[in-house]
């Protein structure tokens, strides 16, 4: 079992570390979105009285590269589903669900490694956190929310026979996900219907709670971040575990 | 060592695999044949535990692929028609991910991974990146990985499937030697019906989900009236071409794929 899931968890990390226009381009656009959103908007942000808004939006796009980077390591299982290699892991005498944790765990690693480095990139821009326990802080609600769209990837993936369905969820569920979630724009404030739709997004209650460890802002409150992504987490990684279990090619 | 009685499985409203029954003698070479979609291949996912029969049953070393799931996965190796390796891993860590994934004993593990690589003639490269071989060469590369577990049953769909001539001959030179000197069954398919005249010592013809014929290389050709199998096969499943259905979604796939990195 331990064996089974530590193979899948490298082999998600070697795939990722061995393909160099992966990482760039991994990274580029959580970066480009630092600088042109951070110093594009800056000026009308402290004009609103809101403040410095790169403080404001590091958190926002260290959740983007995290997010991008586990949603796409769950879906991975489509090309390998493509490529063939998922046969080869299916019709091993070893169970599903440590294919799928080892999976899960080496996506989840992947996604963490973009955020740091998007989280140590923003250091040039100015940004600093508040405090070293408050990034700690940070650093598990990262984890949570990489494990948390690795699952939905995963889930995803396992429904999806071929590639068609790619692009339809990069435009209306990942992309909608993170320009409704406050990562780009403060929470307090908002109109009703838009209200109800970042309430009812998972990744509101990640950007928050990052926003809370790394500059001691946040909306909803640590608590309740926490707990609605631990929950959510458990209940996606069930729902992308039996689906997964029900492959068949 | 393979037993399928009365097996079907239906795919909408058409059974693509249509109440077939065979066996298969342990430490025998097993060829089924067919034409394309005449459910060869089903058949190989429902031995091997990846698809559910809708009906029948099935028993693989003695273990049943829907409810012992693990045991049959242990008693068998499989090179699949499509390629199933991890392009972007070396050969030897696509050796060593199955060695793991098949419990095979850490002291024997590299040993028998270099002489598996040495027999298939990939030890000088077995540190590149498998992206960058030749079809023949992952063939080669995906028999070693078959067999690095010791299965007692080998399944090989299209084994031989656009390879030369010279690659051809070698791995067959190596299968029927692993049948005789280790004793491990042999289930195959091919579509170069001379490969398994020569090859095996059982014929199975499937056409329309239906074993239309069975028995050794001779009897099927007594029986057809036929100089050599494959005149028996095309009078037996008729001249007509049969389409295969094409995966529409694979080159969008690898350009989605390239666009990511």
């Amino acid at each position: 079992m331990f064996t089974t899931i530590y193979i899948l968890w490298l082999r998600q990390l070697k795939r990722f570390f061995r393909s160099k226009t992966r990482i760039v381009g991994s990274l580029g656009q959580p970066i480009l979105f630092l600088f042109a959103m951070g110093y594009g908007f800056g000026s009308v942000f402290k004009q609103a009285g809101q403040g410095d808004y790169i403080q404001f939006l590091v958190p926002g796009i260290v959740a983007m590269s995290v997010l991008f980077a586990s949603i796409f390591s769950g879906i991975e299982i489509i090309w390998d589903r493509q490529f063939g290699f998922l046969k080869e892991t299916l019709v091993a005498p070893v169970s599903r669900l440590s294919i799928m944790i080892g999976r899960t765990l080496g996506g989840a690693t992947v996604a963490i490694f973009q955020g740091t480095v998007i989280f140590l990139i923003s250091f040039i821009v100015g940004f600093h956190p508040v405090s070293i326990a408050g990034a700690l802080l940070a650093f598990l609600m990262m984890l949570i929310t990489a494990l948390f769209f690795t699952a939905v990837g995963t889930a995803i993936a396992s429904t999806l026979r071929d590639s068609s369905g790619f692009q339809l969820i990069m435009n209306f569920l990942i992309m909608p996900l993170y320009f409704l979630s406050g990562a780009l724009f403060p929470l307090a404030g908002l109109s009703g219907w838009m209200e109800r739709i970042v309430y009812l997004n998972p990744l509101s209650y990640a950007v928050d709670g990052l926003r809370g460890g790394l500059i001691g802002v946040s909306h909803f409150g640590l608590g309740i971040d926490f707990a609605v992504m631990g929950i959510a987490t458990a209940i996606v990684l069930v729902i992308g575990s039996h689906l997964f279990s029900k492959i068949q090619i | 060592m393979i037993e399928v009685k009365n097996l079907i499985k239906t795919f909408g409203k058409s059974n693509a695999v249509d109440d077939i029954s065979f066996e298969v003698k342990a430490g025998s070479i097993f060829a089924f044949l067919g034409p394309n979609g005449a459910g060869k291949t089903t058949t190989i996912k429902m031995l091997t535990t990846l698809l559910e029969p809708t009906s029948g049953t099935i028993a693989v070393n003695g273990f049943d692929p829907v409810h012992d799931e693990r045991e049959v996965r242990s008693s068998f190796g499989i090179v699949f028609q499509d390629p199933s390796l991890d392009e972007e891993l070396t050969a030897l860590e696509n050796l060593r991910f199955h060695a793991v994934l098949y419990r095979v004993p850490k002291e024997v593990r590299q040993q028998r991974i270099d002489k598996l690589l040495e027999i298939v003639e990939l030890s000088d490269r077995k540190n590149d990146i498998v992206r960058t071989f030749s079809g023949g060469m992952k063939r080669r590369l995906e028999i070693a990985r078959g067999l690095l577990h010791h299965p007692k049953i080998f399944f090989l769909d299209e084994p031989t499937q656009g390879l030369d001539p010279q690659t051809r001959n070698r791995i067959w030179d190596y299968i029927k030697h692993l049948n005789e000197k280790e004793g491990i069954t042999i289930f195959f398919t091919t579509h170069y019906i001379e490969e398994a005249e020569k090859v095996a010592q059982e014929v199975a013809i499937i056409d329309h989900g239906k074993i239309v014929e069975r028995g050794t290389p001779d009897e099927i050709k007594k029986k057809a009236n036929a100089g050599s199998l494959e005149e028996a096969f095309l009078s037996l499943t008729g001249h007509d071409i049969r389409e295969e259905s094409v995966d529409a979604g694979f080159n969008q796939m690898r350009q989605h794929r390239q666009m990511m990195r």
